[in-house]
This record gives structure tokens, C-alpha cells and sequence, in this order.
């Protein structure tokens, strides 16, 4: 009586087949985790020639002559991070206006619903065709801005002559397009997630719409909109094909921003093709840098938005 | 003023310095929504302005010539960027080819088998900062994986590249739609003596699949618009490739090559490859999107 | 989680109120529609000064919207319309001149979840006062002990004002957003189950306070809880499906209404 019912559970000479396809599964993981260490191995082995001979001197010297085997970045870094933060300073206020103006009902919300299209095109658009663009469009217009900057506010180091039209404030006019729509995107989660009850108890109170916004919704979103920036900027940083097209890839370092400058992005995009010796060697150097600040900053951005989501969480 | 203020009394007391503070609170109001709105409404411009001059400026080259012929060399007229459009198709299924089963079958071990193990946790974080790390050094990788390996650069070479940018997207939005599965469907797979593959393969993929398919798709969108990691991995080539194993050519990097010779013909060709390839981004995006709406 | 048991503070203008208004809030064939759903129907009311009074009735029959009605607070939706009015010490709150902010400022509300900012226990309750336009740091903090006193919490936070109200506990918190409701000296104050997200010990409270809190605010309170209604109304009015069904002294409503279905669902055979 006994016996079969003990084989209906544990069949005699039962083993449960290896599961293969968790196997495949698991091993598809660890190679995406190698990966990173691939990428990481591969561009710091290719670098390590110049890591041996420039040290930390690469990042503090401005010298980038290829016959002479002459490398310093500082330039690239300094234009990769001012390229950025002056994108930043442009898209800030457009971005959160947009966001602002997503999660508000001021106008219906077909209009809305069309502004969340236009914001979500720009983000479809390629880098390389807003080069192109920036090409037709912004370069004529920052340099007719550059030419009367320099003619009424020439003294400023910020804006002294002559200018260009392929210059840092070029790239970042379209830097500052690329980003927006990921600034956007996170502000307008962010405000969207404060909860409804904060807002209805702000107009209880008697507040208009702005004050609601300034004291009540604004400060709850805020950790949500500093992420954004952040990760804005880490996008800012990375960005390649647009910039090289208009920043003017200059390693000559100065205040202006109508003058030439050059980003680390830039450098290995316009470099790498034609690249011989110690210049490769010393291409994966930049890169490794590149990835070192995107990284740094990017890390940030995560670590502000998980701590915002755990503190919004609180709040409901 | 006069007619302002007794207009808008505080709605008990009718004191009149309150209600000068109310019209003044309502006037900031309506200026501080003006402004919103208008800076809002200002990012219509550059898409417009984009938009406009690809069509004033890539409609007239396009024709079928575009998409069979060579590109004319330097200063030369007619011609098309088949060779191109091919190179991008190519290395995109290449990328995908290496991608779309490692980011899924990934994304599977992190939500079905083992969601809270090491190396789970690992696999996220590791998605997490390649979706971070700019698409340029996905090219640096590349070259110095295949193209200083093999000494030449390559549709290889670039679809490799492709596929460390599209594997994050993959992995991460798979995960996403694997979550969204409800856990009931499995519990009753399992509880009617499914094994887990049986689960996974039956139930779980099935009810996933439209959701992976969109991350599929706007990884497609974004490699077919990446100019950076194909700039020195595959580089550049005037001709139709023979195989995948010598430089080949690609829109973006076609776009990038034209737009900054002094030829007028040759940058007319850049805004409509740009024509192109924008409408190719759109109709992936929008399919990616379609496919995700019908699922739900 | 200690809990003291001090008594609100008396509120010192009682004495010298004028007699109270029948009509202090007089609502007339009022009708109101989210989009094409039409959700009160034909509502006519009157409700007395410095008393309170209770809405009952089964989820969805009406209860907030009517609430949410005498501060305007349903124009945050889109799409809703009203035919009919409703006046407060004989002014339509409709009317032309009638600003919504000075309205909403006049009436402080209370929400079945208490929503404290994120911001200090005083910062929450001196709000109204900031953007008045009021900073002078004398009046807000005789505005902070009033207004705390006033919701019976000043013992329990009073060393610890400038501290994230988020700290507080669920009692704690909805006592808060009295305090808050009732800084700016409305005179009108509205709940909509103001207890339903509490535990017994600090329903007990909050009943306290709003039978204390008569003596100054017209009160209204929306409530599931039929016990809430007898412990602390004086007016009671039952609605159904978007109908004002019945309205009376709560003691009738509750030991003989007139209408079977007030009978009903007092009884529990319904809803
Ligand atoms: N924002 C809204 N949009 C559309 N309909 C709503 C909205 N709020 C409430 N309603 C509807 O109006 C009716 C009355 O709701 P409500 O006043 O919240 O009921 P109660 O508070 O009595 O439970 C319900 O049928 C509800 O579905
Ligand atoms: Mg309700």
C-alpha cells in the first residue's frame, strides 16, 4: 500500500533534471557583469603607457601636441565640465518651468499632452544631426550675440573678444536643448510625485497657485530636481557628436566663453580615426578620465533620487 | 484702483488692506503663470526649426537614388548613401545579435531565479552604470577590443559597440516588464506542478514579451541614431561592404563626414540622411510606444 | 506615544459672540456635475453658527463634494460645474468679487489624511500667516501657542517646534493640521473624516477638540462613523446617493428619524 503513493511523490530513481535553462540564465548574468570589467580592463590596459609615462601630470598640464608626444588634458577636462555647467544654467529654468508646466493644469490637457510629445522628440532627435543643426542655426546666431557682447561687455573676461562662432557657448546653447528633455522628465516625476493631499492643503489655506507652488510644492520635489540637474549634467558631460561639431576643438585655455574650447568627449571623437603611438595610448587615458567624472557625477544624480524616493515615501 | 479693491474683499472682514494684498497676491500669480507658460511654450522653437530645415533642406535629394547608390566622392554630385543605411541595419542587428539575449536572459536570472543573490544585485548595478558611461566610450572599448586586436576597423568592430549602448536598455526595461507580471500567474503555474522553465517559458515570457519588445525597440531607436561609438570602430567607407570585417559605413557617421566639407552638394545629402534617419528613430520610438500601449 | 490629557485652551470670545446665525451656511438648490456625472442633487441646507454639524451616509453619496464645496476647493478639478448657491452669512461665496484665495483663507478645512509640509511644526502652522504677508516674528509665535493650545498639542511639541513635523505621530499629525486650519482665525472650519486614518486613543482626542472647538468655528464634519456623529454633533444630515435624504438635531435623526432610509443605515442594513 505503501509503495506507491511513496513513488508518486520521489518516483524511484528520480533526480531532478539540471535546470539548463537557469544555468544559461545565470551565466548570460555573469557576463554582463563582466562586461564592465572588460570595458574597464581593455581601456585601462590600452592606457597604461601613458598612465606609466604622464602620471597625474595628464590631468594638470594643457600641452596636447601629438608629433612632439606631448599630452596634458586639462584644457579638455576644464571644457568638458564648463561646456556642461553653462548648458546647465541654460536648461535649469526651462526645464523646470516645462515640469512645472506638465504636472499644472494652466492650459488643457491635450496642450499638455503635446508638450510632453515635443519635449520627448527632442529627446529622439540624434546627436548628430543637432550638430548639423547647431551648424546652420545656432552658430550664426551666438556669433551675432558674441560680436555685440564683445563690442558692449568686451571687458568682461567672460565675454572678451574676438568671437567665434564655434565656441563653448555654441555647444552649450545646444548642449542645453539636449538636455532638457531628462531634466524634464525627472522634474516632472518628481513634482508629480508630491502627493496630492500637500497640494490641497496648501490652496485650503488660501494660497494661490505660485505660492502653493513655491512653498509647499517646490521644496517637496526639490531633492527630486537636484537629481535631475545632476543627471543632466552627467549627460551633459558625456554628450560627443554635437559638441565636436561646434565647440571648436581647441586646446587653448581661456575665460571667454565666445572662444574655441574643447571636452574630453570631443577630443576622442575627432582623434581616435587617425590616432598612432603613445596618442591612442594616451586617447584611453582621456577616456578613462571621461569615465571617472560621468561616473562620479551619475553616481551622485542615483544616490540624491533614491534618497528623495525614500523620503517621499515617507511623506505619503 | 478704487474699483480693483472692492472688488475682491477678504470675505468676511471687507478690510481693504487685506484686499489690496489679495489683488496684488492674484496680479504675481497671473505673471508668474505667464512666464511659465512662455518659457515653456519656447521649446517649441528648436524643434520646429529642426524639424523645418529637414525638410527644406533634406526633402530635395531624396529619391530612391539615395538609398541604391555610393556616396559621390568629394565634390562630386548625385549619388545616394545605400551603402549606409545597410551599414547602420547591419551593425544594429549585430549589436542586437549580442544584446538582446544577454540583456534578457539577465534580466530573466534577476527576477525569476534569483532576485535577491549577489550576483543579481550585481547584474543592476552594473546596468545602472553602463546606462551611465557616455556612448563614446562604448567606441573606445570597441577599438581597443577589436579594432587594435585585429588591426582593421569593422562592422564587428561597431556592432560590438552598439551593443554595450543597447544592453543596459534592454536588460533594465525586461526586468521592469518581468515585475510587471503578476506573481499569481506564476504561483499558479507552480502550484499545478509547472517546473520554473516551464513557468518562464509558458506563462511569464508570454504575458512579458510585449513589454520587452518595446525596450528592444527604443534600444534600436537609440543605436541607430548613435554617431560616437561608430565614429572610429567602424569609421567610414565609400563603398559596399564585401563583409563584415573592413570599415563600413553608417548614417550617423555619414552625417557627421558631410556636414563639414565646404561642398554644397554633400551637405544637402547630410540633411537628408539626417531625414532619414530621424523618420527611422521616430517609427522605431513610435512602434516601441505602440507596442507598450497595446499590451495595456 | 505618550498621550497627555490636557484640555484645550478656553477660548476666550465666546462670551461676547453675538447670537448665533440658523443660516449661518445657507446652501440653495444646488446641484453639482464632475464632467457629466451629476454628484448632488438638488441640495438645500442651512447650517447654524458655532454648532456642529455631521454629513453620513454611504461612500460615494456626496459627502466631500458638498464639503468641498463651501471652500471652492473642487475648482483644483477639471471639467465640474454648479447650478444653485451656496452663501455664508448671507454672501454668495459665487460671487464676482469673492476672491477663492480670501474665501479659503477664511475657512480652514481639515482632510481625512493629514497632510503636514515637510517643514517645521511651527513653519506648518504659521503658513497662512506667511503668505498674508504677516512675518513679524511677535504675532507668529503668539499665532504658534494659540493656534497649538487651540488643537490641544502645544504641551506635547512645544520643545520641539522647530523640528520636521513628519516626526510626529498620526494622532500628533492630524491635531497639527487643526492647529494649521485654525491659525489664521477662519470661521469656518471643515473636516472630512478627520479620524478615519487614526487609532481609538487619538479619535478620543480629536472628538474632544472639536467639541471644545465649537465654541469658536462653525463646524462641519463628514464622518463614517455613526458613534463619531452622536458623541460630537449637534446637527446631523444624512445624504444618498447625492440627495440630501434627511437632516435634523442629531439626537432625532438617531433614535427616530423620519424617513426609512435614514432608518436603514443607521441600522446598518445597508451601505
Ligand atoms: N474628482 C472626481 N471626478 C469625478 N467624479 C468624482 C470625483 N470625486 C468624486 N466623484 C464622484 O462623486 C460622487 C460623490 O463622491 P464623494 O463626494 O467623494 O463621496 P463621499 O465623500 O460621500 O464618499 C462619487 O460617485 C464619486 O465617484
Ligand atoms: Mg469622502
Amino acid at each position: 500500500m505503501s509503495a506507491p503513493e511513496k513513488d508518486i511523490i520521489s518516483p524511484a530513481g528520480y533526480r531532478p533534471a539540471p535546470d539548463l535553462f537557469r544555468i544559461l540564465c545565470q551565466t548570460a548574468s555573469l557576463l554582463t557583469v563582466l562586461m564592465l570589467g572588460w570595458i574597464i580592463y581593455e581601456i585601462l590596459e590600452s592606457a597604461w603607457p601613458s598612465i606609466q609615462k604622464f602620471g597625474f601630470d595628464f590631468m594638470t598640464t594643457s600641452a596636447w601636441v601629438p608629433n612632439r608626444e606631448r599630452f596634458g588634458v586639462l584644457p579638455f577636462i576644464i571644457g568638458t565640465v564648463a561646456s556642461s555647467l553653462l548648458a546647465i544654467l541654460l536648461a535649469f529654468p526651462l526645464g523646470v518651468a516645462i515640469a512645472i508646466f506638465l504636472s499644472e493644469n494652466f492650459l488643457s490637457a491635450s496642450i499638455r499632452q503635446t508638450m510632453r510629445f515635443v519635449v520627448e522628440m527632442l529627446a529622439a532627435i540624434p546627436s548628430v544631426v543637432y550638430g548639423l543643426w547647431g551648424i546652420f542655426v545656432i552658430i550664426p546666431i551666438v556669433k551675432a550675440f558674441g560680436d555685440w557682447a564683445v563690442g558692449s561687455m568686451g571687458d568682461f573676461p567672460l565675454f572678451s573678444g574676438p568671437a567665434y562662432g564655434n565656441s563653448l557657448l555654441t555647444a552649450s546653447v545646444v548642449l542645453a536643448i539636449m538636455i532638457l528633455p531628462t531634466i524634464t522628465a525627472i522634474s516632472r516625476n518628481a513634482l508629480a510625485s508630491v502627493p496630492k493631499t500637500l497640494r490641497e492643503g496648501a490652496y485650503a489655506l488660501g494660497s494661490t497657485r505660485w505660492e502653493a507652488i513655491f512653498s509647499v510644492i517646490l521644496p517637496t520635489a526639490a531633492p527630486g530636481i537636484v537629481a535631475a540637474t545632476i543627471l543632466g549634467l552627467g549627460r551633459a558631460m558625456g554628450e560627443t557628436m554635437a559638441v565636436a561639431m561646434l565647440i571648436g576643438n581647441s586646446s587653448r585655455l581661456s575665460w571667454s566663453i565666445l572662444s574655441p574650447s574643447g571636452t574630453l568627449a570631443g577630443l576622442l571623437a575627432n582623434q581616435f580615426g587617425e590616432a598612432q603611438g603613445l596618442q591612442v595610448n594616451s586617447l584611453m587615458y582621456a577616456a578613462l578620465i571621461l569615465i571617472g567624472i560621468t561616473l562620479i557625477v551619475n553616481l551622485l544624480g542615483e544616490a540624491v533620487l533614491r534618497h528623495t524616493q525614500k523620503q517621499t515615501a515617507g511623506i505619503r | 484702483m478704487d474699483s480693483i479693491a472692492s472688488h475682491s474683499l477678504d470675505f468676511f472682514d471687507g478690510d481693504r488692506s487685506v484686499s489690496s494684498k489679495t489683488v496684488a497676491r492674484s496680479v504675481t500669480n497671473r505673471i508668474l503663470s505667464g512666464i511659465c507658460i512662455t518659457l515653456s511654450l519656447l521649446t517649441l522653437v528648436p524643434l520646429a526649426s529642426i524639424i523645418i530645415l529637414l525638410l527644406q533642406k533634406g526633402l530635395p535629394l531624396l529619391g530612391t537614388a539615395i538609398f541604391t547608390e555610393l556616396p559621390p566622392a568629394a565634390g562630386m554630385s548625385g549619388g545616394g548613401f545605400g551603402n549606409a543605411i545597410l551599414g547602420t541595419l547591419v551593425m544594429i542587428a549585430i549589436g542586437l545579435a549580442i544584446s538582446a539575449p544577454a540583456g534578457i536572459l539577465s534580466a530573466i536570472f534577476i527576477n525569476e531565479y534569483a532576485p535577491t543573490s549577489r550576483l543579481a544585485q550585481a547584474v543592476r548595478l552594473v546596468a545602472k552604470l553602463l546606462t551611465g558611461i557616455p556612448s563614446i566610450i562604448c567606441g573606445v572599448f570597441a577599438f581597443a577590443a577589436v579594432v587594435m586586436t585585429t588591426g582593421t576597423f569593422s562592422a564587428y568592430a561597431g556592432g560590438l559597440a552598439l551593443a554595450v549602448l543597447m544592453l543596459p536598455t534592454i536588460l533594465l526595461t525586461a526586468e521592469q516588464a518581468l515585475m510587471g507580471v503578476q506573481s499569481a500567474y506564476r504561483e499558479a503555474a507552480l502550484g499545478l506542478g509547472a517546473t520554473r522553465f516551464q513557468t518562464i517559458a509558458r506563462v511569464v515570457l508570454p504575458d512579458a514579451f510585449p513589454a520587452i519588445m518595446t525596450g528592444v525597440m527604443l534600444a534600436v531607436a537609440r543605436a541607430a541614431g548613435e554617431t560616437a561609438p561608430l565614429i572610429f570602430t567602424a569609421l567610414f567607407s565609400q563603398f559596399w561592404a564585401k563583409s563584415l570585417n573592413e570599415p563600413t559605413a553608417s548614417l550617423s557617421v555619414l552625417i557627421y563626414n558631410f556636414s563639414t566639407v565646404p561642398f554644397p552638394h554633400q551637405i544637402g545629402m547630410a540633411w537628408t540622411a539626417s531625414l532619414v534617419l530621424v523618420a527611422f528613430v521616430t517609427i522605431a520610438n513610435i512602434a516601441a510606444q505602440t507596442i507598450f500601449s497595446r499590451k495595456n | 506615544m505618550q498621550i497627555s490629557n490636557e484640555a484645550p485652551a478656553k477660548l476666550t470670545t465666546d462670551h461676547t459672540n453675538p447670537p448665533e446665525r440658523p443660516d449661518f451656511i445657507s446652501v440653495k438648490d444646488f446641484n453639482f456635475f464632475y464632467g457629466k456625472k451629476q454628484a448632488l442633487h438638488t441640495i438645500n441646507m442651512d447650517i447654524p453658527e458655532r454648532q456642529v454639524t455631521a454629513f453620513i451616509g454611504p461612500s460615494g453619496c456626496g459627502k466631500s463634494t458638498l464639503l468641498r464645496n463651501f471652500n471652492r476647493m473642487n475648482e483644483l478639478i477639471d471639467g465640474i460645474h454648479h447650478t444653485g448657491d451656496i452663501r455664508i452669512l448671507g454672501k454668495s461665496i459665487y460671487d464676482k468679487g469673492v476672491e477663492v484665495i480670501s474665501l479659503r483663507r477664511s475657512i480652514g478645512m481639515v482632510f481625512q489624511k493629514s497632510n503636514p509640509f515637510p517643514k517645521s511644526i511651527y513653519e506648518n502652522v504659521v503658513f497662512a500667516l506667511r503668505i498674508s504677508g504677516i512675518s513679524k516674528k511677535s504675532d507668529l509665535d503668539e499665532c504658534v501657542e494659540r493656534s497649538l493650545r487651540g488643537a490641544a498639542l502645544w504641551n506635547e511639541v512645544k520643545d520641539r517646534l522647530h523640528e520636521s513635523a513628519l516626526g510626529l505621530s498620526g494622532g500628533q499629525m492630524q491635531r497639527l493640521c487643526i492647529a494649521r486650519a485654525i491659525a489664521n482665525r477662519p470661521k469656518v472650519l471643515l473636516m472630512d473624516e478627520p479620524c478615519s486614518a487614526l487609532d481609538p486613543i487619538a479619535t478620543v482626542k480629536v472628538e474632544e477638540l472639536i467639541r471644545e472647538l465649537k465654541r469658536q468655528f462653525t463646524i462641519v464634519i463628514v464622518t463614517h462613523n455613526m458613534q463619531q456623529a452622536t458623541r460630537c454633533s449637534d446637527k446631523t444630515a444624512f445624504f444618498y446617493l447625492g440627495k440630501l435624504v434627511e437632516y435634523a438635531d442629531t439626537p432625532k435623526i438617531f433614535s427616530n428619524p423620519s424617513e426609512k432610509q435614514t432608518e436603514d443605515y443607521i441600522t446598518g442594513r445597508f451601505g
